[in-house]
């Protein structure tokens, strides 16, 4: 019995170990993140809410959508632009429009998209400030 | 914790409420007279009634049910938010008189929100159009295929886009055109951009058009431009006993997001009111230059035309009949004229309210049915909630967390209340029990 706690207490060590190292690894990306998630309360929370569900029938939810962790460049087409369409997500829609976010800069829309990218149950790779500059040129 | 052991209040109440309860619904004019019982749910649907009151899902599961229309006979017809099966309008049947629906048929290939029955004709609209089906004399549309086209060309841009729709007795049809925008700003819903002067989206929305009854493919041009400076009706009624149109107005969002410097979070949340308007041709309610605060009882100059949250503005317009906390979305609007209910229900107002989604970081608030006793024409006492619960036993921090949010409201010839929901597409029927 004791035998048996002990290896699970070591399983359980290990396994935060290693997602402390998995935490660890991108550092720049845990700064962006802690940013992000300052302007995701300040600019997205109202329209998208808090916990990323959104509206029923208005607004999106940014949980494990192929919009949020999918192509980077549509994604950042989307704060730069905003969107003036349906959105299909899972058999349901949502109409309302989105503002343009163009008046943030590169790296503010780089630190929100990486920390949606990386909230809410969602993993996926970091965006830059350089990605976001990349696109803004194609659009100007 | 607390959640789980509300929710096993909730079952001893549902496992207790067993003792069967009938509603004696009676016919149209005979209040209490015992004709077929309906037999409501032992947890009253999972709502909060005043007492005497009870009530039974007919239905369940449809989609998102928007409006909702009841027959002469009790049958009844709703909108669906999108087509189903190419369906976009679903007709109930109870074939047996158990309150419970049994048989369902749909028909036209198209969303939207608008359904009324009124004398020989269903009237229904998409985000864009308004159409009408000629009912035979049971009410049943004889050509679900060949409705005619009445109203077409209405603007949609994919804000209160739904064209809620509503009759009058003299041939006359009322539509909402909502405002494709929040408050008009040059910039929508962005941080400090000011508001546009004139406001050009009041050209073409932001108001009520009446159009005749009967004509075809009637637009713009051929409308009257009703009433001017409501933001987004979704719940309208004609009011039998003044003879006269009433809206309810959804406010304007996001004055802390849009304009921190001028309202904290706390005065977003609570500001601006829903109103109530009894609008007449020619009327303008305000939008977007004003809102109504519901604390001072005053019309708000708004911070896109260099509002502070104090100087006021609109003398010219409307005022509010009532004013309800912000944000609740009204979305149905009945005046009620059966006799099943007791004598203070008789003319006074039902308001469904869909609940709101931007009161964060406060709880968000409404997702129930409200009640307004009027007299002649007028409230005559405060209003209270009527039917509350839809959402469920906690309370919403997010409106995905709502089970169930009231839409439409419809009046069953026996006096019945029909509410629709467009979560989960159930449809409840509240009825009175006899003492």
């Amino acid at each position: 019995m004791k035998k048996i706690l002990m290896a699970g207490m070591m399983v359980v060590m290990a396994l935060s170990a290693a997602a402390q190292v998995k935490k660890q690894a991108p550092a720049g990306t845990t700064a962006s993140i802690a940013r992000g998630k300052v302007l995701y309360k300040q600019i997205c929370a109202t329209c998208h809410q808090a916990d990323a569900t959104g509206v029923p029938r208005m607004n999106p939810p940014l949980i494990k959508t192929k919009y949020v962790l999918g192509d980077k460049t549509k994604l950042i087409k989307v704060l730069l632009l905003g969107l003036n369409e349906d959105v299909e997500i899972e058999g349901e829609y949502y109409s309302n429009p989105m503002p343009s976010q163009a008046t943030l800069k590169d790296e503010e829309i780089a630190d929100v998209l990486t920390f949606v990218r990386n909230s809410f149950g969602n993993k996926a790779p970091a965006i830059t400030p350089g990605q976001v500059k990349a696109v803004r040129a194609t659009i100007k | 914790m607390h959640k789980m052991s509300k929710m096993f209040v909730l079952a001893v109440i549902a496992t207790a409420g067993i003792s069967t309860s009938y509603a004696y619904t009676g016919g149209p004019d005979k209040p209490g007279a015992t004709e077929i019982p309906v037999k409501t749910d032992a947890d009253n649907a999972g709502l909060k009634l005043p007492a005497g009151f009870g009530a039974l899902k007919a239905i369940d599961g449809l989609g998102h049910t928007r409006h909702i229309a009841v027959t002469s006979s009790g049958e009844i017809y709703v909108k669906l938010d999108r087509p189903k099966d190419g369906k976009g309008i679903l007709f109930l049947q109870d074939t047996n008189g158990d309150g419970k629906i049994d048989k369902q048929t749909g028909f036209g290939n198209y969303g939207g929100t608008g359904i009324y029955v009124k004398g020989d004709y269903l009237y229904a609209s998409s985000n864009t159009e308004v159409f009408r089906y000629k009912l035979d004399a049971k009410q049943h549309v004889i050509n679900t295929e060949t409705p005619e086209k009445i109203i077409t060309g209405l603007i949609d841009r994919h804000q209160h886009e739904s064209k809620s729709l509503t009759l009058d007795n003299n041939g006359n049809i009322y539509v909402n055109i909502g405002a494709y925008s929040n408050s008009c700003q040059v910039k929508d819903r962005t941080k400090g951009s000011m508001g546009m002067k004139p406001c050009p989206v009041l050209d073409s929305a932001a108001g009520i058009w009446q159009f005749k009854a009967d004509k075809a493919n009637q637009t713009y041009g051929d409308g009257v431009h009703y009433a001017t400076g409501l933001r987004n009706v979704v719940g309208l009624d004609w009011n039998q006993q003044q003879n006269q149109l009433f809206v309810m107005q959804h406010g304007r969002d996001q004055l802390h997001d849009l304009f921190p410097d001028l309202y904290t979070e706390k005065q977003s949340a609570d500001l601006p009111a829903e109103c109530m308007y009894a609008v007449k041709k020619g009327s303008d309610c305000g939008w977007p230059y004003i809102y109504y605060d519901p604390e001072k009882h005053k019309k708000m100059l708004a911070p896109e035309y260099g509002g502070d949250g104090v100087k006021t503005a609109g003398e010219s317009a409307e005022d509010p009949v009532v004013a309800f906390p912000a944000h609740m979305a009204p979305n149905g609007l009945l005046f009620y004229t059966g006799k099943q209910f007791p004598e203070k229900y008789r003319n006074g107002a039902f308001i469904a309210f869909h609940g709101s989604w931007n009161r964060s970081p406060e709880d968000q608030a409404g997702y129930f049915v409200v009640f307004v006793p009027f007299r002649d024409g007028k409230p005559s006492g405060k209003w209270e909630v009527f039917a509350d619960g839809f959402a469920g036993p906690g309370p919403v921090k997010s409106p995905g967390q709502a089970l169930h949010r009231p839409c439409g409201l419809a009046q069953g010839p026996d006096g019945s209340l029909y509410v629709s929901d467009d979560v989960k597409g159930t449809v409840y029927r509240i009825v009175y029990k006899a003492k």
